[in-house]
């Protein structure tokens, strides 16, 4: 290291590791610019209007009036009974959250069963067939959403397709009743969500390196080890990535388990949507609303920590 | 050149004259404005009309009142009216005023939400029962009790629709109630038995026409002019009166008080009190309208149906559903909660 | 080297084919019956009353229709596309990374539209935009765009991740010390890696745009009605099978489209 060239500026040990890495901070918030700018309009912004009307009254008429209250918040865990006043769990809150919840866990996983399967058989096409099966997979999503409900609906309804075909093959005797069952919604909530997890693993399976797995079979696993061990470890962050799309929205999800589900149990989308309408309590609603929204965000910075901790720097 | 330059600037010039057409912005239910009346309001006009939709009177309530929405005309049940006079958004157009006001049914003028008329024209107004297929059930179906109390054969096949105002007041009524009221013994009472009879309910939706017309659903809480449709499909489906009491409801026709094309609203309002245009809204959705003489304009079928003509024994116990208070409404609010648990 | 042994692939797996040829044919049984049933004479949408063309006339005929089902392409289109390239973006960024201050801020606001109940993002945005509408006077579709691409913006990010996070340094490394620039890395090494990925996060908005019926429904302005909102109306009154005329219609045109991309593609590659 030479210390006659005195134009050039001498650093510290250290230093200009530094200054590459604040470089680097800068380059990476850059890039992420636009999608925060959009979403801090769009999104996350408004949201700050929740905040604040969770903490005011209830307006007569919907909307609020600008008085400081404090009962919505309370209203999300504690409420008085309608008749004799003493003060309770708002247990009918939680029994509905507890039914969303499920909803939202078994529908994940059952678009795992059939949604990594589906991913895998498509990413190992050839790849001139490839673009086909993906495109064909996505193609029944561009129908309307109520349209392809209703579509279900004609399917396992007590006259539909299903009980006709198993009524002529002769395994029952009498139409099965699947509308209005927790099976409906299952279905339906699976059907509406297989995409959002088909297309992550998808991306996640394609860039698998195969010859690892061929490795793996070289030294005898069988096929199942060599999944076990091989296969999902490396396909993991694209399940993870589905699982995230299904899970977090479906908690949310009214309208699918109402249409097939018959409506007779609310769902916590239902219970907040109903603070906006009838229920003419936007605060209650409000801040229902943002529990969910930092139970979830809790969870996801979780992952976020974890998964960093599992990825080699660079 | 210089020929040229003229030809085109006077086709520019006559090209603007002509773009200034007028308009009109209508913020009504979905599916519930004939096309033909729109064409027919057009052609007469030469105003362009839009249509946009909403499903529910809170959405419709909740998006003007934050304003920036651009519609000139809303169609609001009537419970409703009193809640958009009173936040000032409706202007009084004076529909009392206006030249075809004479043709209004008499009945219909002096309403408990607009008396006299000065702000609202109805659109069409129904009543809200229960439907049952009398395939599965041949006794008296005029009452709450078909899905209240509903008898053997029916259990497991009934529907009621999620419209809390129209079902809380079913319930208030059979159980001995005022609607609208805040007596609490009637709501234990009212709250008690929902919950009782809800595992005999199969579902609580609505878009239930194809269903009923299978045989999916054989009975459930309805309203008459869907229930009309519902039996042309299938002869078996009759439409009840409950006789403890049954909502009548109204969906009325008022100017926004920030609408931009005011003249424009106001012939629309005038437009639809003459009785043929307001066959024209009937014979869409099948409902009633409040404009007399629209009888002779109306699909024959029409004028005879059960569903649309009460029959005289029930018609007295028929009753507007007013707007609750809302601490009222808040209480109905936790029942309904605690029925959909 | 290819295992001449006994035709053996390791890329099947046992069941796995089976379950997914079940999945895609579960998939298409309610789309063939929506096919089947936009040729019914009659206006049910589940009784069968003999083949007509009349629903398509009809659709055809009824401008609010169309006009709805071509303003949602329109909106699905945008906002896909600009929700796709900041996920890209921003995917670039917080992937495959050291700790930087702010990347777990990042992650969590990217992730929030998806976290929180639409009904609430409706409302809230109906607040705001409507402050912006009264104050600018200015009403168009921006709006509407604006908010769906938010909302798309995680949909396309989470695929472009996994992709991104499957890949390892080793080819950009190999050409950066080849002196490409990081421009040109980025364009001929990391963008074709990544290429399936954007390709599955474009999809995903654009379906997930098509399908919003609840932000739409509070956004939108007077004759802005896109398709989900108005079949949203007609649910409480009665569905024709008109709606799956369209939804054929736009199936068929959707085909089309998907097939042309992929010959483009394919011709580029």
């Amino acid at each position: 290291m030479s210390e006659a060239t005195t134009h050039r500026p001498t650093y510290r040990p250290g230093e200009l590791e530094a200054e590459a890495n604040a470089a680097d901070n800068r380059n990476r918030w850059l890039l992420s610019l636009p999608a925060l700018v959009i979403i801090v309009c769009a999104a996350a912004g408004p949201l700050l209007v929740m905040v604040v009307y969770s903490f005011l009254t209830p307006g007569d008429y919907g909307n609020v009036k600008w008085e400081f209250s404090l009962e919505g918040w309370i209203g999300t865990l504690v409420q008085r009974d309608i008749f004799d006043d003493t003060l309770m769990w708002a247990d009918a809150h939680l029994s509905i959250f507890w039914r969303s919840l499920s909803l939202s866990l078994i529908t994940t996983f059952l678009t795992l069963i059939f949604g990594v399967p589906t991913a895998w058989f498509i990413a190992t096409q050839p790849p001139s067939r490839k673009q086909f099966w993906l495109f064909l997979v996505t193609v029944p999503f561009w129908t309307n959403l109520l349209v392809r409900t209703i579509a279900i609906q004609e399917l396992i309804r007590s006259e539909g397709v299903i009980n006709l075909v198993l009524l002529k093959i002769g395994i029952i005797t009498e139409p099965i009743q699947m509308m209005f069952t927790d099976f409906a919604i299952g279905f339906g909530m699976t059907y509406v969500y297989l995409p959002l997890m088909v297309l992550p693993v998808y991306a996640a399976v394609d860039k698998l390196d195969f010859r690892l797995v061929e490795a793996a079979h070289d030294l005898y696993a069988g096929r199942w080890t060599a999944f076990r061990r091989v296969i999902l470890p490396l396909i993991k962050p694209g399940i993870i990535a589905g699982s995230i799309l299904v899970f977090v929205p479906s908690l949310g999800a009214y309208v699918t388990p109402r249409v097939l589900g018959g409506g007779k149990n609310l769902m916590f989308g239902n219970l907040i949507e109903l603070q906006f309408g009838a229920g003419r309590n936007w605060p209650l609603g409000a801040a229902l609303s943002l529990m969910l929204m930092a139970a979830v965000m809790v969870s996801l910075i979780f992952y976020v920590r974890v998964t960093s901790r599992e990825q080699a720097d660079g | 050149m210089n020929k040229h330059l003229i030809a085109t600037t006077s086709a520019l010039l006559l090209a603007s004259g002509a773009a200034s057409a007028q308009e009109l912005n209508i913020y009504n239910w979905g599916n519930y404005t004939n096309p033909k009346l729109i064409e027919k309001f057009e052609a007469e006009t030469g105003i362009k009309v839009t249509i946009t939709d909403f499903d529910s009177n809170d959405t419709a309530l909740a998006k003007v009142k934050a304003g920036g929405h651009g519609f000139d005309i809303v169609v609001p049940t009537h419970t409703y009216v009193p809640i958009w006079i009173s936040e000032g958004l409706l202007l009084q157009s004076h529909p009392d005023q206006m030249e075809n006001f004479a043709n209004m049914d008499p009945k219909w003028v002096d309403v408990q939400w607009d008396p006299g008329r000065t702000y609202t024209v109805p659109w069409q107004w129904g009543t809200t029962g229960v439907v049952v297929n009398t395939k599965y059930y041949d006794g008296d179906i005029n009452t709450s009790a078909m899905f209240l109390d509903p008898p053997e054969s029916l259990r497991g096949k009934i529907n009621v629709v999620p419209e809390m105002g129209d079902v809380m007041a079913l319930a208030i009524m059979y159980y001995g109630g005022e609607p609208c009221t805040g007596d609490k013994e009637v709501l234990k009472k009212v709250r008690d038995g929902l919950v009782a009879a809800k595992p005999h309910w199969l579902g609580m939706d609505y878009g239930n026409l194809e269903k009923f017309a299978k045989e999916d659903l054989w009975a459930g809480v309805n309203w008459n002019g869907s229930t009309f449709r519902m039996r042309l499909q299938n002869e078996n489906i009759a439409y009840g009166y409950p006789k403890e009491g049954y909502p009548i409801w109204m969906d009325s026709v008022a100017v926004l008080a920030d609408a931009k094309n005011v003249d424009e609203a106001k012939a629309f309002q005038n437009f639809i009190m003459v009785p043929e245009n307001a066959a024209l809204i009937s014979e869409f959705a099948r409902y009633a309208n409040g404009i007399k003489g629209s009888e002779e304009f109306m699909p024959p079928e029409m004028t005879t149906a059960p569903e649309i003509v009460i029959p005289e024994e029930l018609k007295a116990v028929g009753t507007f559903n007013q707007t609750c208070p809302p601490d009222v409404q808040a209480l109905y609010t936790r029942i309904w909660t605690d029925l959909q648990k | 080297m290819a295992d001449a042994r006994k035709g053996y692939s390791v890329r099947t797996l046992p069941g796995f084919a089976i379950v997914a040829l079940f999945t895609l044919v579960a998939l298409y049984a309610p789309i063939a019956i929506l096919v089947v049933f936009s040729f019914n004479e009659g206006t049910s949408l589940a009784i069968w009353e003999g083949f007509s063309l009349r629903w398509y006339r009809q659709a055809i005929a009824n401008e609010a229709v169309q006009d709805a089902a071509l303003r949602s392409l329109f909106l699905a289109l945008s906002a896909s596309s600009v929700a796709t390239i900041a996920a890209t973006m921003a995917a670039l960024a917080t992937t495959r990374t050291r700790r930087f201050p702010g990347r777990t801020i990042i992650y969590a606001l990217i992730n929030q539209p998806l976290m929180v109940p639409e009904i609430v993002t409706a409302v809230a945005l109906l607040i705001v935009f409507a402050w912006i509408k009264v104050w600018t006077g200015h009403t168009s579709m921006i709006y509407l765009i604006v908010a769906h691409t938010a909302f798309c913006i995680p949909f396309a990010y989470l695929p472009i991740r996994a992709r991104l996070e499957t890949m390892d340094m080793s080819l950009e490394i190999a050409a950066r010390d080849l002196y490409a620039s990081r421009w040109l890395t980025f364009r001929r090494v990391t963008l074709p890696l990544m290429w399936p990925g954007i390709v599955a996060g474009l999809m995903l908005a654009f379906v997930i745009s098509l399908d919003d019926v609840v932000i739409t429904e509070f956004v939108k302005s007077a004759g802005q009605e896109t398709l989900p909102t108005y079949m949203l109306g007609q649910l409480r009154r009665v569905v024709t099978p008109e709606v799956n005329a369209i939804s054929t219609a736009i199936l068929l045109a959707g085909a089309i489209l998907v097939s042309l991309f992929f010959r483009l593609t394919n011709r580029q590659s």
